[in-house]
């Protein structure tokens, strides 16, 4: 017996006479006899409670996280402060361990949370409209492709080299099997370059896919491009980060049809990837086609307030191979998460915190560009993460960073072939201007020694 | 009967959202001091790109966002209150030690582009955990990528599309069986395949002679689940294989329903090429209400090369230690399916499930899963239930079995759904219901291994007394529920005019 299972040997006994047989090995005779594994399988023994913690905390010992050196990186997902009251509220069973509320009668709790995630991500985006959730970012910009071709049925869609490459990387991934092709938008100084895409976009473009801020930083001034999209019947898909949209043109005023984005920063922890979640916003015209989960109100037997899951017949668990997306769970914890912090920071905390994050991200933008080698990549306005050019090995100089407790940020060389020294730094209301300041020492040394032939190349 | 008089405090509530509780000037947030030269914001971001009105997020403090939420979770059934038994849903305790170890801040604070020289904790835990789920498995290689079973299946269809077009054969059918959870004909179709359905036989297993009619040079692959959702192991299933093989398509594993087999027989050992596992299944990553979960999969050699990136790799230093390292460079991939490196918070949880258990405790899991149900099945196929509620297929199941309630619908009046609505007055999640399809009424039971015998035995006397009930007063159930936070609600309705949001005045 686990400590998880309670079959007392009486039990056994009792359950294997009202069932019938004489062993539980006879309840597996459909099993043919060669398919039964004759060994125990190749794992590690089971261990005690407090051995699994030990493990655990030791593995975690040898990572470094933002717990113990000051980081800049970012990237598309950003070291924010996670408010205590959502630890609390999400360790509540009644949260964290039904399934996804096909009983609505006892799921009422969860289906409001899905109604209000709806509201505020609909305020946040402009847009009528949202689901309940999907995985996380770049899958979510995925998800609006398939949304286009199957509100437009062409072949193409066109993205912009502004989009996060995971993005990028998953719709290459997926639009061949739906049978999309997929066509990059070259950037100009920094920003989707406006007649690069007024050339390519056409007939057979299905969506135009844009980042707010870019994976660069910048801010995209996205009405011209979605007029672009537009004159030639295209949709536009705009993948946000939301914080910033506190203070940005809400895409549902510019033009986009879709927005979609990584919802990580809202009230979610790094957790190495995920879980986090995607969102899904788009206009009225989209709803009976949008993937996922969407909570609805209406009323119950008593004439009472209610919500229910609702258009249904566009999900998989009905209409099978004619559903508009395969997905079942998604991430309704995560963006339980999303819920709960926006209703933290509120109408007026969300727009002081994204001013926060212009001015620091402003003032560490100046601070680095002013150290001797370090250049702006682009000059276009950024909100909380900016991108630098540095006339040095950016490998290198992260290394000698890292040695001094600092992660500079993230190097662009990977995914920006054109720019093999790229630094990608991002700014959260964590990092204080010491800690700006310290970045800007360490960063300072690294590129002065990594510049200084008698250095360059030796450990740090 | 019609409701009692006396509404539960959760009914009597007055149902608000968070907006209706905000009131201009409240907050909750205090943002910290900038720190830095206040610069005018327009020197920052010019006027043209800024939003005029702010969203319209609530003002509320920090108690009454607490106390709304906390009151919101008393309108929620949950798993750590009562029994669950979601057919193909896998609903099993979730051990409160994960939440301890995945909340450590060197899993939870690690960023994710982190280099691995400084990631070498958690690429360890992944390389160990796909290891772990290959052994299960019984196929070499594993990605933990997908999200959840469903991105787990497009993983496979994309990996069987890449599979042939790298030999040149352009196939354009996938073959499910009609009991297949929905998520494979969805997923098939976002794939750019044609669904072709594979009857079932009168056992409960695949059809033979139909899937050799269905299994040409046109099929890609094959989408099973065994045991099936019937909750049947298929007995055929080497020929079913063979079939498969030799028509010379991929056969594919839908890990929903591993919990029946795992340490017992394993997904690769029966032909399978590729499967998927759902962590929030099988390996107990809490379900959250709807998510998260992760959906790794498992495939053979010849799917291998096709695997998304990045993969985790081990390299041996020597001196008997190893390095781990993310690899991109695969040429033959078909790239990636979402950002970074997956569901980790998931990871955690469930490779610390496997620490817990080890090889015997899995092995323990699946043979308890598989003898709570059968003891259930027993217990409903008593007198005063199984002539209502007859099994759908014979007299034994593994970890899940269908009732059918087409006897109960026909002599006492009421329907499953009924049934599924006044066990909620009695303290219980219902079955799957509805589901599989090819039964009528049906009922998909899944009691899990976490489950004691008395709590079985309640949920089956619960079960006798609703009928018994019903046979009296038909009414009782279908007006049910009485006591819950919410009675039926109108679903008909909330489709026909969707309101999917909080409508604010202007």
């Amino acid at each position: 017996m686990s400590r998880y299972t309670s079959v007392t040997p009486d039990d056994l006994r009792a359950m294997l006479a009202e069932i019938g047989v004489g062993s539980v090995d006879d309840l597996f005779a459909a099993v043919p006899a060669g398919l039964r594994l004759d060994r125990p399988l190749d794992l590690p023994a089971g261990m005690a409670e407090q051995e699994v913690y030990g493990h655990l905390r030791d593995l975690a010992a040898r990572n470094v996280s933002a717990e113990d050196e000051i980081s800049f990186l970012g990237a598309g997902m950003y070291d924010t402060y996670v408010p205590a009251l959502i630890d609390s509220i999400l360790q509540r069973s009644e949260f964290l361990t039904p399934y996804t509320p096909y009983q609505p009668e006892i799921s009422q709790g969860g289906l409001q949370v899905m109604f209000e995630y709806q509201t505020a991500i609909s305020e946040l985006t402009g847009l009528p409209v949202s689901n309940a959730s999907l995985y996380e970012g770049p899958s979510a910009v995925g998800s609006a492709a398939y949304l286009a071709k199957l509100a437009n049925g062409r072949p193409e869609v066109l993205v912009s080299r502004g989009v996060h490459p995971h993005s990028r990387g998953t719709l290459r991934t997926l639009a061949p099997g739906y049978g999309q092709r997929v066509v990059e938008v070259p950037l100009g100084d920094g920003v989707t370059d406006a007649a690069e895409l007024a050339a390519r976009v056409g007939p057979d473009t299905a969506a135009v896919v844009l980042q707010q801020p870019n994976f660069l930083g910048a801010v995209e001034d996205v009405e011209p491009l979605a007029e672009a999209a537009h004159a030639h019947g295209a949709l536009v898909v705009c993948a946000c980060d939301p914080v910033p949209l506190a203070i940005l043109r809400p895409p549902g005023e510019v033009g986009v049809d879709v927005a979609v984005g990584e919802g990580q920063t809202l009230g979610n922890r790094l957790d190495y990837g995920g879980p986090s979640f995607g969102f899904l916003a788009a206009t009225e015209a989209h709803i009976r086609r949008m993937p996922g989960r969407i909570a609805g109100e209406t009323r119950d037997l008593d004439g009472r307030r209610g919500f229910v899951l609702t258009l249904q017949t566009r999900e998989q668990h009905i209409r099978r191979e004619k559903a508009t997306h395969n997905i079942c769970t998604a991430q309704v914890l995560n963006a339980l998460a999303g819920v709960i912090y926006l209703s933290w920071l509120g109408k007026r905390g969300i727009v002081e915190l994204a001013e926060l994050l212009l001015r620091r991200a402003d003032y560490a933008r100046r601070a680095l560009t002013a150290l001797p080698g370090v250049r702006p990549l682009h000059e276009q306005p950024v909100v909380r993460e900016f991108a630098l050019a540095l006339d040095a090995p950016v490998g290198a100089v992260i290394e000698r960073c890292a040695a001094e407790g600092v992660c500079p940020g993230h190097p662009l060389g990977g995914d920006y072939p054109e720019h093999p020294d790229g630094l990608l730094v991002a700014v959260t209301e964590r990092r204080t201007r010491a800690d700006i300041d310290r970045l800007a020492d360490a960063l300072g040394r690294a590129v002065a020694a990594e510049r200084d032939p008698a250095l360059a190349g030796a450990r740090a | 009967m019609s409701a009692p008089a006396v509404q539960t405090p959760q009914q009597r509530e007055e149902v608000l959202t968070i907006w209706q509780r905000s009131r201009p000037g409240r907050r909750a947030f205090t943002a910290p001091g900038a720190g830095v030269p206040e610069r005018p914001i327009d020197e920052l971001l010019p006027a043209r790109l800024r939003r005029e009105a702010p969203a319209e997020l609530p003002e509320v403090s920090e108690p009454e966002i607490v106390r709304h939420y906390n009151r919101l979770s008393k309108r929620n059934f949950d798993l750590d209150t009562g029994f669950y038994p979601l057919g193909s849903c896998t609903m099993k305790h979730n051990p409160k030690l994960h939440e301890r170890v995945a909340a450590l801040p060197g899993h939870a604070r690690l960023h994710p582009l982190q280099h691995p020289r400084r990631a070498q904790g958690a690429l360890e835990l992944m390389w160990r955990l796909e290891r772990a789920l290959a052994e299960v498995a019984g196929l070499p290689h594993v990605s933990l990528q997908p999200s959840a079973g469903s991105h787990g299946e497009l993983a496979g269809v994309l990996l069987t599309r890449a599979y042939h077009a790298d030999r040149g054969d352009e196939r354009t059918t996938v073959l499910t069986p009609d009991t297949a959870h929905g998520t494979n004909p969805a997923t098939v179709t976002m794939a750019g395949y044609e669904v072709v359905k594979v009857g079932t036989a009168p056992d409960g297993g695949v059809d033979l002679d139909d899937l050799r009619r269905k299994a040409d040079e046109r099929t890609a692959c094959l989408m099973l689940t065994n045991p099936n959702t019937l909750g049947l192991f298929d007995p055929n299933i080497e020929e079913i294989a063979r079939i498969v093989h030799d028509a010379g398509a991929t056969l594919y594993y839908d890990g929903a329903n591993l919990n029946a087999i795992m340490g017992v027989t394993r997904p690769g050992d029966m032909g399978f090429d590729i499967v998927h596992f759902n962590l929030h299944k099988s390996f107990t990553q809490p379900h959250g209400g709807g998510g998260p979960g992760a959906g790794p999969i498992a495939v053979s050699d010849r799917i291998e090369p096709y695997l998304m990136v990045p993969r985790v790799v081990r390299r041996e230093d020597g001196d008997g230690g190893a390095e781990y390292d993310l690899d991109a460079d695969r040429p033959k991939s078909i790239g990636r399916l979402r950002g970074f490196q997956g569901n980790y918070g998931v990871f955690v949880r469930s490779y610390a499930y496997i620490r817990s258990l080890g090889a015997e405790g899995l092995r323990e899991a699946s043979e308890v899963a598989v003898l709570n149900a059968n003891y259930l099945l027993a217990l409903l196929r008593r007198p005063g239930v199984g002539e209502h509620l007859p099994p759908a297929f014979g007299e034994r199941c593994m970890h899940e079995f269908v009732l059918s309630g087409a006897p109960m619908k026909r002599e006492l009046g009421i329907r499953t759904v009924d049934l599924a609505k006044r066990l909620l007055d009695f303290g219980y999640h219902p079955p799957t219901v509805y589901f599989p399809l090819l039964v009528e009424e049906a009922l998909l039971v899944e009691p899990t291994e976490t489950e004691t015998r008395e709590t079985l035995e309640a949920f089956a006397d619960a079960v006798a007394a609703i009928l018994a009930e019903a046979a009296e007063d038909p009414e009782v159930a279908r007006n049910a529920p009485y006591t819950t936070p919410a009675r039926r609600l109108d679903e008909a309705a909330a489709a026909r005019n969707p309101v999917v949001r909080q409508p604010l005045p202007a």
